[in-house]
Formats: C-alpha cells, sequence, structure tokens
C-alpha cells in the first residue's frame, strides 16, 4: 500500500479561530521518503502550509518538529522509522508558541542559549599563531559542539515546558558544558556562577527526553550531570 | 507607500553566513550602527553545511609551508582567470584569519603536537607544483562550516551585533545617482515591509547552486543578491563557472567532502578500477574539481558507471579502517548511511558530480567595492554597494576553485569589507536620500506578486527552470543545447512574469518568498546560460564539447555580463600581485 495519511496541524492566525488537524493522502510510491519530502509534495497541493527547512541534511536545525509523538529532523527521518499502521502526524514542536502552522516561535530556547554567554572566554592576551590544545583536549568537546540548535531537545523536556523562562534547558546547558570543557575556555567560574540557582539547572530532572530525540546523538543529560558535579565541587 | 516604516543604518549586511557574519563583527567591534538581516536564522545558513575545511598556509602540517605555494594552487586551480593581486591578498591575510577564528573558540581538530590538524585537499602542492602533495586544509572533522558558522554567530552575541532574523531582502534601492542607498525587506513573521536605508549596503547572499535540478547546495540558495543586483542593472562576472563536485551522493544531491579523498579515499568503475590514475596519474584522486569530474563522466558516458543505469562510479573509502572514519570522517558516516544507505565502514558510497558552487558573482575589489564597467572599459565602484562571499567574485576562484578556499574567502573578503566600510564611513561621504519615486521602482515585483490573480504557480515553474539548467549546462556544453536552453529560459521569463501566487496572508508566508525566490533562480539562470554561450572556449569549470581547447588568445578574460542589454562583454584579469612574480599560463595537468 502506497498512500500515506497524513495529518498535519494547522494554524494562521489571520485565518484560523483555533488550531485544526488536517488531513492528506500522498502517494509515495512505495518509496521510503524523508518526511520533509513529504511536506513538500504536500506543499505543492496547498502553498499555504507553512514549514521552515533549509539544509535538508540534517545540519542546520531548521526543521525539528513533532512526527508521530516524537520530535526530531523532517530532512533526516525517514518513513520506515516513523510511520505506523500507514499514518503520519505532523505537529510543531511543543511547548513553543506556534507562529504558523509547524513553525514556532524560538525566540526563549534562544534566550536561554545566549544566557549561558555561548562564546569562548580566555583572559589571556592570544598568541600570534593559534592557542594549542591537545587532541586529548580537544576530545572533550566531541559530543557537545556538534549541536545545530534545533531545540528537538528541550521542547520534549517536561522541565523547560513548565519554566522555560528559568530553566536553561538541555541545548542550552549543554553549550554551556562544551565551553566549561574547553581547555582555552577560562571562565568557568563565572559560568558556573550565572546558573548556580534552584532553576538553571536543578530543574532538570534525568528524565532523558533530550537524548532519546537528540537528532545528532549528543546527551546533554551527561553534560548537566558534568555541571553539577562542577556546581557541587564549587560549593564544597 | 507613505505608510511604509523605515529603518536606518550606517551598514546594513544581507546575509547572516559566514561572510555576512565575519563582516558584521568587524563593524560591531566599530561601533557603527549596524544590522545583519538574515531571511534564516543565522546558524541556518548554507556555511553550516561546509565539511572538509579551511585552506590556508598556516605551516601546522608542514612547517616549511608556504603563502605562495598556496597562491600558486589557487592561480593553477582557477585556470589563470582569477585575479593574482586577490589571490595574493587572501593568501597573506589568510592565516591571521584562521588563527582569529581559532582565538575565537573555533574547535579544530589538532595534531600531536597541539596545532590544528591539516588534510591534504585536491589541487595543493608544495614548492609550485614540484615538491608532491601538500595538506593545507585546516580542519573540525568534517563539520568545519558548522564549527566557522557557530563560532562567528557566537562572537557577534558577544559583540552585540544587532540581528534581523527570518527577514528577507526584496529589492535594491538605488537614488537618482544610481548609488545604491538601501534595501526593501520583509520581516517574514508579519509580512511587514520595510524601506531599510543605509550608507552601505553589503550583499552576502552566498550562491544559488538551486538553479540546477541536483545540487549539493541548501534549499535556501536561491541567489537572491545575483538576483538582486542584476534587477538594479548591474553585472555579474564569471557567471557560467559552476563547479561540479565530484561526490554527490547519487540520487540524493547531498555533499561528502573532498576530504575522504584526502584522508585517502578513492574513486571505483564498476570494474573496481581506480581510473583517477589514468586521467591525472600525479595528482590522481586529489586533482583539481573539474578535472575528477569530467573523468567520472567520461567513465560512464564509456559504459563504466556502477549501478543497473550505470549512471554513478562508487567511492571507496573502507581501507581508511572504522577508527580513522569515526575520528576524522563522522559526519560523512552519518550522512552515507542516511542517504546512500550504505555504511562507508564496509562499502563504497554512490557517487556523481553535482553543482556545488558559484564561481562567478558580483565584481568587486579586495575590499568588497562592486563594480561596474564604463562605457570606456574601466571598474567604476558602485557607491554603497559591496559583497563578499560566494555571492562576490573578487575572484580568487577563477574558473575553478579549489577545496577549502571558498570558506577562506568568506573570512578573509567578510573582514576587509568590514575594514573597508568603517574607514570610509569615518572619513564621511555624501549620501542622496532615494525619493519616493526610487522606492516605488524597487517595489514593482513584490506588488506583482501580491497582485497577482491567476496563472502558473511556482512550484512547477521552478522545477522546470532546474531541468533545463541540468539538461543544457552540465559537465559538459555545446552550442545546440545551450541556444536551446537560452530559448527555453527567454519563455519562461515570459510565463514567470505573470505567474500566479495564490497565498496572499501576511504572517510566516513561505509561498511568497519562494515566488520571490523564484525571480532570481531566474536571474541566474540567464546570466548563466548567456555567459556559457558566448565564452567559446574550455577553461576551468567551463567545458564545451565543440571547443575543447583554452582559448588563452581570446579568453584569458572574466567575462561581463550585462543585464539591460543581456551582452556578454569581457574584463581583465590582474597579472599584478603585489609581492610575488606574475604567475604565468601554463598548460593545467595534474
Ligand atoms: C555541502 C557543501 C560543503 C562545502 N564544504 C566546503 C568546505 O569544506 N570548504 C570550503 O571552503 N567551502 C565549502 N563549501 C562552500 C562554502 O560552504 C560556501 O561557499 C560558503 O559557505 C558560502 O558562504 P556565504 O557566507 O557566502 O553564504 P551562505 O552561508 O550561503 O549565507 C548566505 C546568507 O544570506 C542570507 N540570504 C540570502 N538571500 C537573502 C535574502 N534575500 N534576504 C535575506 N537574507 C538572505 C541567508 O539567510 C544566509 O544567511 C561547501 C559547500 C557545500 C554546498
Ligand atoms: S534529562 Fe533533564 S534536560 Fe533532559 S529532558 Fe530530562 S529533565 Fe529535561
Ligand atoms: S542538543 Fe541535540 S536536540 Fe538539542 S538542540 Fe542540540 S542538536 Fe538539537
Ligand atoms: S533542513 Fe536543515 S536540519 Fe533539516
Amino acid at each position: 500500500m502506497s498512500t500515506l495519511q497524513v495529518s498535519v496541524y494547522r494554524y494562521n492566525a489571520e485565518t484560523d479561530s483555533a488550531p485544526y488537524m488536517q488531513d492528506f493522502e500522498i502517494d509515495t510510491h512505495g518509496r521510503d521518503l524523508m518526511v520533509l519530502n513529504i511536506l513538500q509534495m504536500l506543499k505543492a497541493k496547498d502553498s499555504t502550509l507553512v514549514f521552515r527547512a533549509s539544509c535538508r541534511e540534517g545540519v542546520c536545525g531548521s526543521d525539528g518538529m513533532n512526527m508521530n509523538g516524537k520530535n526530531g529532523l523532517a530532512c533526516v527521518t525517514p518513513l520506515s522509522e516513523v510511520v505506523k499502521n500507514n499514518k503520519l502526524v505532523l505537529r510543531p514542536l511543543p511547548g513553543l508558541p506556534v507562529m504558523r502552522d509547524l513553525v514556532v516561535d524560538m525566540a526563549l530556547f534562544y534566550k536561554q542559549y545566549e544566557r549561558i554567554q555561548p562564546y569562548l572566554q580566555n583572559e589571556n592576551p592570544a598568541p600570534a599563531i593559534e592557542r594549542l590544545q591537545s587532541p586529548e583536549e580537544r576530545d572533550k568537546l566531541d559530543g557537545l559542539y556538534e549541536c545545530i540548535l534545533c531545540a528537538c531537545c528541550s521542547t520534549s523536556c517536561p522541565s523547560f515546558w513548565w519554566n522555560p523562562d528559568k530553566f536553561v534547558g538541555p541545548a542550552g546547558l549543554l553549550w554551556a558544558y562544551r565551553f566549561m570543557a574547553d581547555s582555552r575556555d577560562t571562565a568557568t567560574r563565572d559560568r558556573l556562577a550565572e546558573i548556580d540557582d534552584p532553576f538553571s539547572v536543578f530543574r532538570c530532572r534525568g528524565i532523558m527526553n533530550c537524548v532519546n530525540v537528540c537528532p545528532k546523538g549528543l546527551n546533554p543529560t551527561r553534560a548537566i550531570g558534568k555541571i553539577r558535579e562542577l556546581l557541587m565541587a564549587n560549593a564544597t | 507607500m507613505a505608510t511604509m516604516r523605515n529603518l536606518s543604518f550606517d551598514a546594513i549586511i544581507i546575509g547572516g553566513g559566514g561572510a555576512g557574519l565575519r563582516a558584521a563583527l568587524e563593524l560591531a567591534k566599530s561601533g557603527k550602527k549596524t544590522a545583519v538581516l538574515s531571511k534564516v536564522f543565522p546558524t541556518r545558513s548554507h556555511t553550516v553545511s561546509a565539511q572538509g575545511g579551511i585552506t590556508c598556509a598556516i605551516g601546522s602540517a608542514d612547517p616549511n609551508d608556504d603563502w605562495r605555494w598556496h597562491m600558486y594552487d589557487t592561480v593553477k586551480g582557477s585556470d589563470y582567470i582569477g585575479d593574482q593581486d586577490a589571490i595574493e591578498y587572501m593568501c597573506t591575510e589568510g592565516p591571521k584569519a584562521v588563527f582569529e577564528l581559532e582565538h575565537m573558540g573555533l574547535p579544530f581538530s589538532r595534531f600531536d603536537n597541539g596545532r590544528i590538524y591539516q588534510r591534504p585537499f585536491g589541487g595543493q602542492s608544495k614548492d609550485f607544483g614540484k615538491g608532491g602533495q601538500a595538506a593545507r586544509t585546516c580542519a573540525a572533522a568534517d563539520r568545519t562550516g558548522h564549527a566557522l558558522l557557530h563560532t562567528l554567530y557566537q562572537n557577534n552575541l558577544k559583540s552585540n551585533t544587532v540581528f534581523l532574523n527570518e527577514w528577507y531582502a526584496v529589492d535594491l534601492v538605488r537614488n537618482q545617482k544610481n548609488d545604491v542607498v538601501g534595501v526593501i525587506a520583509m520581516c517574514i513573521e508579519t509580512g511587514e515591509v520595510v524601506l531599510i536605508k543605509s550608507k552601505a549596503t553589503v550583499l552576502a547572499t552566498g550562491g544559488a547552486g538551486r538553479i540546477y535540478a541536483s545540487t549539493t547546495n541548501a534549499l535556501i540558495n536561491t541567489g537572491d543578491g545575483i538576483g538582486m543586483a542584476l534587477r538594479a542593472g548591474f553585472p555579474v562576472q564569471d557567471i557560467e563557472m559552476w563547479q561540479f563536485h565530484p561526490t554527490g551522493i547519487h540520487g540524493a544531491g547531498v555533499l561528502v567532502t573532498e576530504g575522504c579523498r584526502g584522508e585517502g579515499g578513492y574513486l571505483i568503475n564498476k570494474d573496481g578500477e581506480r581510473f583517477m590514475e589514468r586521467y591525472a596519474p600525479n595528482a590522481k584522486d586529489l586533482a583539481g574539481r573539474d578535472v575528477v569530474a569530467r573523468s567520472m563522466v567520461l567513465e560512464i558516458l564509456e559504459g563504466r558507471g556502477c549501478g543497473e543505469n550505470g549512471d554513478h562510479v562508487m567511492l571507496k573509502l573502507d581501507h581508511l579502517g572504522e577508527d580513522v572514519l569515526l575520528k576524522r570522517l563522522p559526519g560523512i558516516v552519518e550522512l552515507s548511511k542516511t542517504f546512500a544507505h550504505v555504511d562507508p565502514v564496509k562499502e563504497p558510497i554512490p557517487v556523481v558530480p553535482t553543482c556545488h558552487y558559484m564561481m562567478g558573482g558580483i565584481p568587486t575589489n579586495v575590499h568588497g567595492q562592486a563594480l561596474t564597467i564604463d562605457e570606456n572599459g574601466k571598474d567604476t565602484v558602485i557607491n554603497g554597494l559591496y559583497a563578499c562571499g560566494e555571492v562576490a567574485c573578487v575572484s580568487v576562484h577563477g574558473s575553478n576553485r579549489l577545496g577549502g578556499n571558498s570558506l577562506l574567502d568568506l573570512v578573509v573578503f567578510g573582514r576587509a569589507a568590514g575594514m573597508y566600510i568603517e574607514e570610509s564611513l569615518n572619513n564621511g561621504f555624501e549620501y542622496h536620500e532615494p525619493t519616493d519615486s526610487d522606492v516605488e521602482a524597487s517595489l514593482l515585483r513584490l506588488n506583482r506578486w501580491n497582485e497577482s490573480s491567476e496563472g502558473e504557480t511556482v512550484p512547477d515553474l521552478k522545477a522546470e527552470l532546474q531541468q533545463i539548467m541540468q539538461n543544457n549546462f552540465g559537465v559538459f556544453r555545446k552550442e545546440e543545447n545551450m541556444q536551446k536552453g537560452v530559448k527555453l529560459l527567454a519563455e519562461l521569463r515570459e510565463r514567470i512574469a505573470h505567474a500566479y501566487l495564490p497565498d496572499k496572508s501576511n504572517g510566516f508566508n513561505t509561498a511568497r518568498i519562494e515566488a520571490l525566490e523564484l525571480d532570481n533562480l531566474l536571474e541566474v539562470a540567464e546570466a548563466t546560460a548567456i555567459a556559457a554561450l558566448e565564452r567559446r572556449e574550455s577553461r576551468g569549470a567551463h567545458s564545451r564539447e565543440d571547443y575543447p581547447d583554452r582559448d588563452d588568445e581570446n579568453w584569458l578574460k572574466h567575462s561581463i555580463y550585462f543585464p539591460a542589454e543581456k551582452k556578454l562583454g569581457q574584463r581583465d584579469v590582474n597579472f599584478s600581485p603585489k609581492t610575488v612574480d606574475t604567475f604565468e599560463p601554463k598548460v593545467r595537468t595534474y
């Protein structure tokens, strides 16, 4: 059977009094397309359907959305991975305001990212060439620097849903630790002080939703664990 | 019109990719009133996709490495129509720009001695081609573009750069003297259209690979900057020069980096033969990209292609071992599994030459100032307009770009443009406001789409355009196909002028954005087609079956395309570097 039933969340504040689900049928000719391909086929039928996309290869973080209940990137999610009983339900990332259809307002997510001062800080003058870093020191950044800011993690995190203004969330904390873990950064103390309160870090309940959905295979929970350790060590 | 909101800046930078963000950083530090305007959140710009690295003689892999060798390779790679003063500037300023990136936090991979990791890339040599293969491409695994773009964005946050994210630039605004004095832009979230007045307008809008049906480029690479410049009547240079990257994943178009071959991978045909040994006995798989892409197509045409349809070749990596692949090429392993359904640790990847990079663009000097040509054939600065990055043609890539040289181009010339704009703002210059009719002129095409009531729709027209380019302006080109292509594009222009935008809503209307992008795709495609038809020789990426040889007598020149007359002229190539002797044109072999 190659006709796929697709149900898409629709909302346009200009024309709709409330969000609704719109059903489509799409002939995939039996191909294992990516969810993004399906969206493009739908948009060719109904040009008012809105979603974000850019790289179409899982590196820019544009098309994070909720597919059959799980967050992920539409462009690197093959139908075979998500479709159940021939049905695909597409919703915007949960917990952020919807601008239109599958497009969410990421402002809160970015605000938390900016809050952790996501840039290298080094109080010593830079040398004439690069700062040296051993391969072992550099290895510590693997699994951290690859984050693409897609927000799949933070919008699957109950703690972020309840306190998006106070809990930094998995993505922001992953970035915070990326700089703490960098042998070239000298601001760990200040970075920790910035988030040493009951909410910023400690709202994480270790539910691991973030790890389960990260399309880049990153592990924010582990990074949060490391930050906790540093905070505890600092406190004693 | 009377109700349109105005914003004013000292400098507006259109584009939040590597080039735009590097320029912005310079200006943010200067305290000038600057903003970056980008149709996507900056870290979603195409620079994020760059994999293999940034090429620069920082002397890490080889302490004796020399920027002059890098310059020699780049001039040769360009097939001698890269401007030698600009290439010299890039190669000498390069190390500074790369070290700056490192100081900003870019997580480069490292050698055991703690210095930045460098890998071999195509077209690289030591000692002016006499000392064998060089390793000059600085890498952060195979995610260099991601690392670079995020680092630049982060440092712009640190410097409090103003961002207009998810804003779309529609058209340039010119005053009565034909100076560029700003841009019409649309806030995508609300649909509000705003006049942005600025003393300096920087186009950093990236490439336009989406004119082809099969491309490694992001969906947003629609050549908006080129479209805006051409509609404003300004010329573009060497626009026929499109790079086809040897290793796009067959069927998907997604790129696997040249770094795969740099790390020791190689191409094989259906007989398992490493065929590049026949075409480029010395450099083999690391010959120039144009050379490798043509060899692949010849293998396929001569019946040695792989697969059911014999329409691709294979990239073999399994002999490198799992450790090297996971350490140096983790992103490639991921992409191959997702898009080719093969695990390169065990099997080869099916690949085919795929449209990748626009060597041509808006002609500029090394300060990023956009140029046009006056009646006497002399370069003239377009007041108020700057360009840097892939949209610009400064020209360091000539007719064939070397791998890793684009990222270097972005940071070197993004920085140069920023510095020059700061200086010229400090010196002060006359700024003449646009009149109401100047502004109206820049709103014409937006209004046309908004008022359309019936006609063909955007997705079909776009697909047709991409197919015309794919069929008639690919790796090998010939007169009769190109003539057909030019004719089809002229017809398409008529049809697009009467096309229809069904969705007239304001908020986050991406159908409107795609319509505006279609106009730009058409501008780039038509300029490409006419220039390709008129350049009657083969050079670099421009390979004609009917004119198979390089013709230095008539074509050791930039082509320059004038949109009003749809005519192709010529512009001199610079052969006068400041500190080294000219690299004279030679027969180009690898
Ligand atoms: C898959 C891939 C891999 C590559 N790998 C390498 C590599 O390893 N090394 C190398 O040197 N080069 C590489 N390249 C080439 C290089 O990545 C690009 O040439 C370069 O990133 C272009 O940067 P840019 O800043 O000019 O433009 P982009 O990064 O494309 O940015 C363009 C910006 O302009 C904005 N924009 C465009 N139009 C508008 C508009 N109308 N209104 C508002 N904003 C607009 C976009 O939002 C974006 O922010 C690669 C290219 C590809 C396709
Ligand atoms: S582990 Fe922490 S951050 Fe991750 S989803 Fe659970 S509560 Fe959120
Ligand atoms: S950690 Fe993973 S899921 Fe979260 S924003 Fe980064 S890439 Fe996306
Ligand atoms: S479109 Fe870039 S991550 Fe999906």
